[in-house]
């Protein structure tokens, strides 16, 4: 077969000029009154009375060990769930089975609930007066009110970020490749690691840096079942409320900044691994 | 059912002891309290905690950190109800210290009787917050209904503090009717028809004020009106003392089961004592609560406008007060049924 | 393609699992589902079993008052409003993403995912800054007597912030595989670029576009820590059901909390299931279609 010309191929791909002003103006003003607006007048606020103080409340122990909370709390959290939404991804796209909405539906359950209710049941199940609560508590093991419980309710809100990821993507792809690939004498895990995640690879990444992301910002359900202690179960989240509750605006957006700061740290890394891997990944994703 | 609850708390408690190992192991060594406060108390007892713990290296020569928690105050009396180990409470109310003692049983019931003046070290009222020059002309509570004023009050089903914002201005309008509940009622009814915005939490309601620019008038303990002035600005705002208005009496007790299982209850008791001393009322006054001790309410008796004063006892107490006016279907809750 | 006869094998109706020569199925269902009843299920149930002592007659009574029937209306219709404008913006968004280049349009495509980022409570309080009547947008809609803030109006606003995200990065990945020879097949058959979008595109991204719909609904119904800052939480008008859930706990009442909860958490479930099915049957669809 001739190959036709490129520039005929790209006409036919693609929309007329003013058509596509229009959308990217369209969107990228709403990306602006939506999202910019509220990034700018975060660290206005922040910066309102110049550097020093931005650096100042940032240095101070309270949030450092803020800090290192949370980057633990996240540590912890993120693998746990790339686990889950890659074993669940892999059994919900590969296999045909009954019950496959339910199961989908059920994960993505986490999201719809409140994040009021999400530290709630915790306390309800773990609380003094819960359901498990008083039986662990003879063994000593305390989880609402620690980090342990912090852990959890992180992992709840973030639950489905990285299956929910997957799960489209592994459907509109299809398994044929992977059937092919087995039928072509391969393992399982020589498949997975050779056929399927490379070409999830991107899918998986915004997955992960949006489970980190959630994971970090949380707020709602880890203000429930955290003590709300200054250095010792109070995440960034929680300390930017009592810089706030405190009438420190300046600390209170300065310390949120830095989480804000997070999302463009998301872009440098995914950026760089575009960069490095560009041509493997890019390979896989658009065939 | 109880097997299955041994077998699930099992498997969680592996997990945690699991995570426990990562986390590494809690650095417990020195004696420490926990005092689980509620939110404008921030600033008091970030002070008084240092003092405190200088007072008792002083007379016992033993170190003591002092770790505080703050939030709102019927969430705080959750959170230890379902297991945060305070060792000490100071709350907002006593109807929330109450709930720990009949809810959680880890507090005595007569803790009340324990400390002097039931219990509550310092006082506070509730007072009026309105923009420089009052343009509006707000004195008293009356004027809080007129045509176009818009007041400022958080939301007395999530806040503490709002209830005794709602207590206040019916005991005034009780007061000014004669004892005529229906009276007081429709004044109530019209108060929150003013109201624009019903926060979830003082410090809400502060900075809705303050910093969105909205409402005429904030209604507000007078240590948070204080505290507003010195930290968001004297030149924008003015204190309005009204004519008539509640003691605000905020309660402190020891955590009886926690602070025994901990082996605190020796310090825990000497740190809510030492609020009583000259140098803890000092303290409370300079963070503008009103003092107990006489000779410290007489040296900062200017810092306290005067005020005529009822007290919760007026309502029945706050088990009362709670069930009439703040419990579902109670006086709140028929301001906004609709008609 | 050359193993299309191994899909195309029948279905038969009573086994609960088509065969597959792909391994790993009982392994990845039994992890994911361990995971999934340890964090999420045996939690719920505690949550479900909770109002079980206050009697049907009691829950009832709990989620039928007035008060909550408003606030349930409240958030699921700004929910519903906020997604519908996510899914039209989001879905422009994530095209524009996609498939042009311009200008800073690496930081455009980092900033959909601040929502994630930033703890809600302080979006709620940044919005509730700009939008306020003596904001930066809200001062030119003061004039003209609309009020954004305080109203449920800012609700929705809230909403769309906290849910925009969803839309984006679930449309984004499945637009970025979609094959383009498809449009070039549709284009030299004929078709015009805005039919190739209806016939082609959209069917093939539908599903996604279903789903990130139906998150950023289920997502925005339950949120709490922004709406509160700029909803000003008047009864009847601009109360979000969760904020009823924090009230009643205010008042230690545990099981009718969790009453308010189970009924938002029913309805989220259903709606949500609904969607999924939807989506599958698009997705088995076209690939029969293929």
């Amino acid at each position: 077969m001739i190959r036709r010309i490129s520039p005929a191929t790209l006409n036919v791909r693609s929309e007329p000029a003013w058509l596509r002003i229009l959308l990217i103006a369209v969107s990228v003003s709403f990306i602006v009154v939506m999202l910019v607006l509220p990034l700018i007048s975060v660290f206005t606020e922040a910066l309102a009375k110049g550097f020093a103080p931005y650096l100042a409340t940032i240095a101070d122990s309270d949030a450092l060990a803020a800090i290192r909370l949370t980057l633990l709390v996240a540590v912890i959290a993120v693998p746990l769930n790339l686990v889950f939404g890659l074993c669940a991804a892999w059994a919900v796209a590969k296999f045909d089975f009954r019950g496959k909405s339910l199961l989908i539906t059920l994960i993505d359950l986490p999201f719809s609930v409140s994040p009021v209710i999400s530290g709630l049941i915790y306390v309800l199940l773990f609380g003094a007066r819960g359901w498990l609560g008083p039986v662990l508590d003879e063994y000593g093991i305390k989880i609402i009110f620690t980090v342990t419980g912090l852990v959890l309710a992180t992992i709840f809100v973030t639950f489905p970020f990285i299956a929910r990821e997957l799960i489209p993507l592994m459907l509109e792809q299809g398994s044929e490749e992977e059937e092919a690939a087995i039928s072509l004498g391969a393992g399982g895990l020589q498949t997975f690691l050779r056929v399927t995640l490379p070409n999830v690879a991107w899918g998986l990444l915004y997955g992960v840096l949006l489970c980190n992301a959630r994971a970090m910002g949380e707020f709602g359900a880890v203000s429930v079942v955290s003590g709300h202690i200054r250095g010792k179960t109070n995440t960034v989240p929680l300390h930017v409320e009592i810089l706030y509750n405190e009438y420190d605006f300046v600390g209170a957006f300065a310390v949120a900044s830095l989480l804000a700061l997070l999302a463009l740290v998301t872009l440098v890394c995914k950026s760089l691994l575009e960069w490095k891997f560009g041509d493997r990944l890019a390979g896989g994703a658009k065939h | 059912m109880t097997r299955l609850r041994m077998v699930l708390g099992g498997i969680f408690g592996a997990a945690v002891l699991a995570t426990a190992q990562l986390t590494g192991p809690p650095a417990l060594a020195e004696t420490s309290l926990l005092n689980v406060s509620y939110d404008p108390t921030r600033e008091l007892y970030k002070a008084y905690n240092e003092a405190f713990a200088k007072h008792w290296k002083a007379t016992t020569g033993e170190d003591v950190t002092i770790e505080s928690s703050h939030g709102g105050s019927g969430k705080q009396a959750r959170s230890v109800i379902d297991g945060l180990e305070a060792d000490v409470v100071t709350l907002a109310l006593a109807y929330d210290i109450d709930e720990i003692s009949t809810q959680g049983g880890l507090i005595d019931p007569a803790w009340q009787k324990r400390l002097p003046d039931n219990s509550t070290p310092y006082t506070s009222t509730i007072v009026f917050l309105v923009r420089k020059g009052n343009p509006k002309n707000i004195k008293d509570w009356p004027d809080l209904v007129k045509n176009d004023v818009q007041v400022i009050t958080p939301n007395p089903k999530t806040s503490g503090g709002a209830r005794w914002n709602y207590l206040a201005a019916w005991g005034y309008a009780l007061k000014a009717n004669n004892g005529d509940e229906a009276k007081a009622k429709e004044f109530i009814g019209q108060l929150f028809k003013h109201v624009p915005v019903l926060d979830t939490g003082a410090r809400g309601a502060t900075t809705t004020f303050v910093q969105r620019g909205i409402g005429d008038v904030l209604i507000a303990w007078e240590n948070e009106a204080f505290l507003a002035l010195k930290e968001l600005g004297k030149d924008q705002f003015e204190l309005v003392v009204p004519s008539m208005s509640i003691l605000a009496e905020p309660p402190v007790a020891v955590v009886d089961k926690i602070a025994d299982k901990h082996g605190t209850r020796k310090v825990a008791e000497a740190y809510l004592q030492y609020l009583y001393s000259p140098e803890g009322q000092e303290i409370a006054a300079q963070n503008y609560y009103r003092p107990r001790d006489p000779k410290v309410a007489e040296k900062y008796a200017s810092s306290f406008p005067k005020v005529s004063l009822f007290t919760i006892d007026e309502f029945g107490g706050w088990q009362n007060a709670q069930k009439t006016h703040f419990a579902d279907g109670g006086v709140f809750d028929q301001i906004y049924q609709p008609q | 393609m050359a193993t299309t006869a191994l899909t195309g094998r029948p279905r038969p109706l009573l086994r609960w699992k088509q065969p597959s020569v792909i391994p790993g199925f009982g392994l990845t269902l039994g992890f994911a589902l361990t995971y999934l009843s340890l964090i999420v299920l045996i939690p719920l149930v505690a949550l479900i079993l909770r109002p079980v002592d206050m009697g049907f007659a009691g829950f009832w009574h709990a989620v039928s008052a007035p008060r909550v029937l408003a606030s349930l209306k409240i958030s699921f219709g700004a929910a519903l409003l906020a997604a519908i404008i996510n899914a039209f913006f989001g879905l422009i968004v994530a095209w524009v993403l996609v498939r042009y280049r311009f200008p800073m349009k690496r930081f455009v495509d980092a900033l959909v995912d601040l929502p994630f980022a930033l703890p809600t409570a302080v979006a709620g309080i940044a919005l509730t800054g700009i939008y306020a009547p003596n904001g930066w947008i809200g001062r030119f809609f003061e004039p003209l007597g609309i009020k954004l803030a305080f109203t449920p109006l800012g609700i929705v606003i809230a909403l769309i912030f906290i849910s925009l995200p969803f839309v984006v990065r679930t449309i984004q990945p499945v637009l970025q595989d979609f094959d383009a020879e498809f449009e070039d097949a549709a284009a030299s058959l004929g078709a015009t670029r805005w039919q190739t979008f209806l016939m082609v595109i959209l069917p093939s991204i539908a599903p996604a576009l279903l789903t990130g719909f139906a998150l950023a609904f289920a997502r925005a119904v339950g949120e709490y820590g922004s709406v509160i800052f700029i909803a000003g939480n008047m009864p009847m008008v601009s109360e979000v059901a969760p904020l009823l859930i924090v009230t009643k706990l205010e008042q230690y009442d545990y099981a009718g909390a969790s009453a308010i909860a189970i009924v938002m958490l029913c309805f989220s479930f259903l709606i949500l299931l609904a969607v999924n099915r939807l989506q599958r049957h698009l997705s088995r669809h076209r690939e029969r279609v293929a």
